[in-house]
């Protein structure tokens, strides 16, 4: 089922002069009302009406995190302030958060993306959604929240934590889609056969995960494991949060609502175009936002872009599963490391679950990767050679995934930190200073 | 002949080792012998108790991985030239002995050992035939 076909499945002719003519408006729009937008298009001379064709947008300089920083909390509203309805933030962890206004006709974008993204997650009014991201400045809770809304389905909003009260609901009000970071998902599946239940036993049929990485063998584990379809959604509160793009049940990469956000490619060190097909940093310009119109931001989310119909029948921008963010890309004695590598690596191995550590700590001038997995009965051994045995294999699966020898070091079983939100993966203890 | 052995995943960590020790003990199972190998960043516990069902589980729940194996357990003459006599019996018959410990009992005089063998069935048939002291789970009650 296609939420809204009109859009979803509109023709690309028709499609981008719609996009050409939004993104007209919303240059218009910024260049008039924010003065951080005048005053980079006027540094380097550039009018709006110098924006002819869709590629014109390579004229325009991009905007980034710190930017949007710098601009806290309000700097970048396009409207007055009475016409903000709501506010929400990053999680700002490492730095100053990042604020997003919403107007009542933003919100009512929001609702209508995710809207179709639980669709594409075989969402219909007749399901129930227990929706476990966070309720509040946290965009995750909300915009899933206004997409069932929307759509007609009943919202159970729950919020993250609390799993014994998750799991108690799940079974009480029947849930049939969840929507969660896949590793609190996971960990719900451990708890569910902690419990002796069967995935039968749910009425769960897909998920909408997302907000963290993770790969398609993290995929087939929580499928067989919560006996769901799981698919990926994609979001950002800097462009409008959770429903930027999702995945349908066809599962070949996720599609972008480019009537409303127009996606791009750029290799992130020459910070040209990439074609189609070619891995880069995805770029994202909101053509329809009134509250902070955000053009050509850098998620630093790294993907490639498909334009051809999916089998589904949408003519969506697909965008591929994010194989890593360049800025929590690790560097270990000059290779490029990404933790969603590792955990492809070791979902490989029977008997491991995909509950890893990966510490980097510098000694003696020498990065060392060190990875920590859980062990469990299939590995364990009382053999102490067959426990240096597992222990070289992990690492040498591993070492082929990412050219790196690293040091696996196995710890007890649910002994690594367990996640309600985004789980941490990377402890990096090395001292740049 | 055989006994059952249950070995336990230790982390290197502070406090670890007596944790497990710990849960034991406070389900009142008596450990009989106990050995542990260790690298520097782990260690395999292994334990013959009172009760293997009941130190299962009662590990498992709190999260040990566990596991039981089979091992020998073999009484060795308390003098110089006694475990290297048992021990030439398996050599000669090329089985091969994954690792050993011994522990002591005041109802003999003699020590006693644990092996872990590659296999375990023959080892027994050798020892037998050679008319060493295999011990049962009854004989180790009684210990």
């Amino acid at each position: 089922m296609v939420w809204n076909e009109k859009f979803e499945c509109m023709d690309s002719e028709e499609k981008k002069k719609l996009q050409l003519r939004r993104l007209q408006e919303t240059v218009k729009k910024t260049y008039d009302n924010v003065p951080f937008y005048k005053k980079k298009f006027d540094d380097i001379g550039i009018k709006p009406k110098d924006i002819k064709s869709l590629e014109d947008i390579d004229k325009i300089p991009f905007t980034t995190k710190t930017d949007l920083q710098d601009a806290y909390p309000f700097g970048m509203f396009a409207v007055p302030e009475e016409e903000i309805i709501e506010i929400h933030t990053t999680s700002g962890t490492t730095s100053k958060p990042t604020v997003s206004g919403y107007t009542e006709k933003d919100i009512e974008i929001w609702a209508e993306v995710s809207a179709r993204a639980v669709v594409m997650a075989l969402g219909t009014k007749r399901d129930r959604i227990q929706n476990c991201y966070g309720y509040g400045l946290f965009t995750g809770g909300f915009g899933i929240h206004y997409g069932c809304h929307k759509l007609g389905a009943t919202v159970v909003p729950i919020s993250a934590g609390n799993t014994k009260r998750q799991i108690e609901v799940m079974q009480d009000f029947q849930s049939t889609i969840l929507t969660c970071t896949p590793s609190y998902a996971l960990y719900l599946a451990e708890v569910l056969e902690k419990e002796g239940l069967n995935p039968e036993e749910i009425s769960l049929k897909s998920g909408i995960l997302g907000a963290e990485m993770w790969t398609e063998e993290m995929r087939d584990e929580l499928e067989k494991r919560l006996g769901i379809v799981a698919l990926n959604i994609y979001g950002l509160t800097e462009i409008i949060g959770p429903g930027v793009a999702q995945e349908c049940q066809e599962k070949v990469g996720l599609h972008i609502s480019d009537d409303h956000f127009y996606p791009e490619i750029i290799d992130s060190k020459t910070m040209q175009p990439l074609e189609d097909g070619e891995k880069g940093e995805l770029v994202l310009t909101t053509l329809t936002r009134e509250g902070m119109p955000i053009i050509r931001f850098r998620t630093k989310d790294i993907t490639s872009l498909t334009h051809e119909t999916c089998d589904c029948g949408r003519t969506l921008a697909r965008m591929s599963r994010i194989t890593g963010r360049s800025d929590d890309m690790l560097k270990v004695r000059g290779v490029i490391v990404f933790p969603s590598q590792i955990e492809r690596a070791l979902l490989k191995i029977d008997g491991l679950t995909p509950n890893y550590q990966i510490v980097v700590t510098r000694p003696k001038n020498l990065d060392e990767l060190e990875v920590k997995v859980e062990t469990s009965k299939e590995l364990f051994s009382d053999e102490m050679r067959k426990m240096e045995a597992i222990e070289d294999n992990i690492s040498t699966i591993i070492q082929k995934e990412i050219g790196l020898r690293v040091n696996v070091t196995l710890v007890e079983p649910k002994s690594l930190p367990r996640s309600e939100g985004k789980a941490v993966r990377v402890i990096d203890e090395r001292n740049f200073e | 002949m055989k006994n059952k052995q249950i070995s336990i995943f230790i982390e290197n960590k502070e406090g670890k080792l007596k944790k497990a020790i710990e849960v034991l003990s406070k389900e009142k199972i008596n450990i009989r012998a106990l050995s542990i190998a260790d690298t520097t960043k782990f260690g395999i516990l292994r334990l013959i108790v009172s009760d293997n069902e009941k130190a299962k589980n009662i590990l498992e729940k709190n999260n040990f991985v566990v596991k039981e194996n089979e091992v020998i357990v073999v009484e060795v003459p308390d003098k110089p030239d006694g475990l290297n006599t048992i021990l030439g019996y398996l050599d000669d018959k090329n089985i091969n002995v994954e690792y050993i410990y011994a522990f002591v009992s005041k109802k003999t005089n003699e020590a006693i050992v644990v092996m872990r063998l590659e296999d375990i069935d023959n080892g027994i048939k050798v020892l037998k035939e050679n008319n060493a002291n295999i011990l049962t789970p009854e004989d180790i009650k009684e210990y």
